[in-house]
């Protein structure tokens, strides 16, 4: 019988060569006339050892990593088909430390199947949402939603359930479902891995909210740095079309949904569902006022779900195993899990899925193995390019929504990137408002004229000059901007900005412990 | 334009003349075939999509992604953003203007590549990234931008 052998098509998997790796498999197999299924599953998101291989033995699935092109030979030496002894051996994947101590929900088939088979979905409990929502109206599925407790994860945590609810609420002809896929934060990497290592997740949760609130099309907007995942995307919805899971007829219960994936253009801000909703529309990405919100007014002026991957692709667990069953993970107002994305300077980066609840210092250490260069972990930015910088001395705090805002710091879409001691926290600030000058859309004042000041300023303090001065000149550049600025994007560069200044004074030329 | 670009653009604005939301589907199917969006076809988009040229032109320049002049044969990106920042991806991007004798958004002068930044490629467990066309590489260090350089301007 074919032996069946697993080699992630996930693209930081493919950024360290698993194509070559799955070719030299396929031609030693030829070679040694062994009969081989390779399958391209996702990854399981312990990119340090990537490329992994893994092989089915009657014991288990058992892992090899990371394995180069190189290796192959050697692997089909050592008998790896049947899960042979090797230096590369990782033992059985079920086993390993790393993923036994995670809560794998939103992220429970990743790099377990075949992402775009829908019978190997089916196999692995897919799609058994959906079959609880058709038999449910739509205020019983919104319900199920709200009472989950899930918050967007795309960054501003607002829930999903109330959110659907407004649309479910809002009459119109037509109404839209729109997937937010332009994870543009820097240290994220999570939507990229649902998309590419189990997209029909997506397709069931947009399909899912389309019945909640009556709506017959959905959107993706994919960011265009992702070609790997439209590939993926568009035969999971292929496969999907002719299961009958999307189209005029879902599951022969007469509903309908459509689905399509649209690729965005490499503007950060289009992350930000109004100006994203302007992009769709075939437009500049400039940011909506808002009211009206997109629940009323969205997409094509009609009422519109906005949501982020992950919310999205939480939504068939829920419908599955019920709201009650979701929330009883996680602490305080933060229920259910986060896909946490461990970025930067760490030893060991990957995917941790975990109830809310877990400290930074235990997803640093005890998961990421602490730097990669081997010195002090001085820094570490949560929740993207606008999130605050965290000092050793808040390594202690949970991840929890309602805990960050405490500290004045944001869990946003669960990126942490670490930086070592060799960090100058000053160009960071700068860089900070840098790329707020290269992506803001320009609409108000404090925003694009603010950012651009703040570059100046910074240089002004990297080079010595004047400090006192400058920093109070940044605090009330910071100032305007949070108060003055339309959208996140000017209103919360100051996060990165003022945390640095705050935390590490003494690299803007403060004395320690001074705050100017 | 030569008429085979023209011939094929209009193709594009053909097969996307009904789709909601056109512009943004259109402008990537013209890039993806020829490499860029050239100034000279805003005025048939305009018109087939009902949209004032400046509209167009608004939208184009709008998104880094698309490009109004054809680019070298082979795109190079290098990751700007903060995780790979912690990584050394600014000792990277110094070396790579060097070598290849250009800042970002320029072309070398025997047109194998053009240099652009970008800000996060999603690989970010694998930082330093960089991208060459439409493949991402990860843990980049000097070595290895030297062979995609290498690879790049054989092919
Ligand atoms: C500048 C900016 C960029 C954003 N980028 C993203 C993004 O890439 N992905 C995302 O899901 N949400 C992003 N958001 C948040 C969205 O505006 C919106 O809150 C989200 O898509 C709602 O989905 P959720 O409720 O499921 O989180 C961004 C917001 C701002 C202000
Ligand atoms: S804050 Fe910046 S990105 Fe947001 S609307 Fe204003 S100018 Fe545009
Ligand atoms: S920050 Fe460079 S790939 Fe994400």
């Amino acid at each position: 019988m074919a032996i069946t052998i697993y080699v992630p098509r996930d693209s930081s998997a493919l950024s360290l060569g698993a194509n070559k790796v799955a070719a030299n498999i396929q031609a030693e197999a030829n070679k040694r006339n062994v009969e081989i299924n390779l399958v391209r599953n996702g990854s399981r998101g312990l990119f340090w050892l990537e490329t992994m291989v893994e092989v089915n033995t009657p014991k288990g699935r058992v892992a090899y990593g990371p394995v180069m092109p190189k290796d192959v030979a050697s692997l089909f030496d050592a008998d790896f088909t049947n899960g042979g002894a090797h230096p590369l051996n990782l033992g059985l994947t079920d086993e390993i430390e790393w993923l036994k101590k995670q809560e794998r929900l939103t992220f429970a088939r990743v790099g377990i199947t075949d992402p775009v088979s829908v019978d190997d979905y089916v196999a692995h409990d897919g799609y058994r949402g959906l079959k609880n929502a058709l038999a449910k109206s739509g205020a019983e599925i919104v319900k199920e939603v709200t009472d989950s407790g899930l918050r967007g994860r795309g960054g501003a945590a607002f829930p999903t359930g109330i959110k659907w609810n407004t649309v479910l609420n809002a009459p119109a002809d037509q109404k839209y479902i729109v997937c937010n896929a332009d994870e543009g934060d820097s240290g994220t990497y999570s939507d990229r891995m649902i998309m590419e290592g189990d997209p029909l997740v997506l397709i069931e949760g947009m399909t899912i909210a389309g019945l909640a609130v009556g709506a017959t099309q959905g959107y993706i907007y994919l960011r265009s740095e992702y070609p790997d995942a439209l590939v993926t995307l568009n035969e999971a919805i292929a496969n999907a079309y002719q299961a009958g899971f999307l189209g005029d007829d879902i599951c022969g219960s007469g509903k309908r949904f459509h689905l399509e994936v649209r690729r965005a253009a490499g503007a950060y801000v289009c992350g930000e569902e109004t100006s994203l909703l302007e992009s769709l529309e075939g437009k500049r990405g400039l940011v909506r006022f808002k009211p009206p919100l997109p629940a009323i007014e969205g997409l094509f002026g009609k009422p519109t779900v906005v949501n982020n991957v992950i919310s999205l692709a939480t939504v068939p667990i829920v419908l599955d195993k019920g709201g009650k069953f979701y929330q009883d993970f996680g602490m305080g107002r933060s229920r259910g899990t986060l896909p946490i994305q461990l970025a930067g300077n760490i030893k060991q980066c990957g995917l941790i899925e975990k109830a809310f609840g877990v400290t930074l210092r235990e997803l640093l250490y005890d998961f990421g193995g602490g730097s990669a260069s081997g010195k002090p972990i001085r820094a570490v930015q949560v929740g993207g390019p606008l999130g605050a910088y965290l000092p050793e001395s808040q390594f202690d705090t949970p991840l929890d929504y309602e805990k960050f805002t405490e500290i004045w710091a944001v869990l946003g879409h669960g990126g942490i990137v670490a930086f070592d001691d060799s960090v100058d926290m000053a160009k960071m600030a700068r860089y900070a408002f840098e790329f707020c000058a290269v992506e803001s859309c320009g609409k108000c004042t404090p925003c694009r004229i603010g950012s651009t000041r703040g570059v100046e300023v910074m240089d002004k303090i990297i080079a010595k000059e004047d400090h006192a001065k400058n920093i109070t000149l940044v605090r009330d550049l910071s100032d305007t901007m949070l108060n003055g600025s339309l959208c996140a994007l000017g209103g919360m560069t100051p996060y990165p900005v003022l945390s640095a200044i705050n935390h590490f004074p003494e690299d803007f030329g403060l004395k320690k412990g001074q705050v100017a | 334009m030569s008429d085979e670009i023209l011939v094929s653009i209009d193709q594009h604005i053909e097969a996307h003349i009904n789709v909601p939301g056109a512009l943004m589907p259109l402008l990537h199917a013209i890039q993806d075939d020829i490499g860029y969006v050239p100034e000279s076809s805003y005025p048939r988009i305009a018109k087939a999509l009902n949209l004032s040229v400046a509209e167009v032109h608004g939208v184009v320049t709008f998104y880094h992604h698309f490009r109004s002049h054809a680019p070298g044969k082979h795109i190079l990106q290098i990751c700007r953003a903060e995780s790979c920042q912690a990584m050394g991806s600014e000792a990277l991007e110094t070396y790579v203007k060097k070598t290849l004798g250009v800042d970002y958004h320029q072309t070398t002068s025997d047109g194998a590549i053009t240099l652009e930044p970008v800000y996060c490629l999603g690989n970010c467990a694998c930082s330093p990234s960089a991208s060459i066309d439409d493949q991402v590489c990860g843990c980049v260090d000097i070595d290895r931008v030297n062979e995609i350089i290498a690879e790049a301007r054989n092919g």
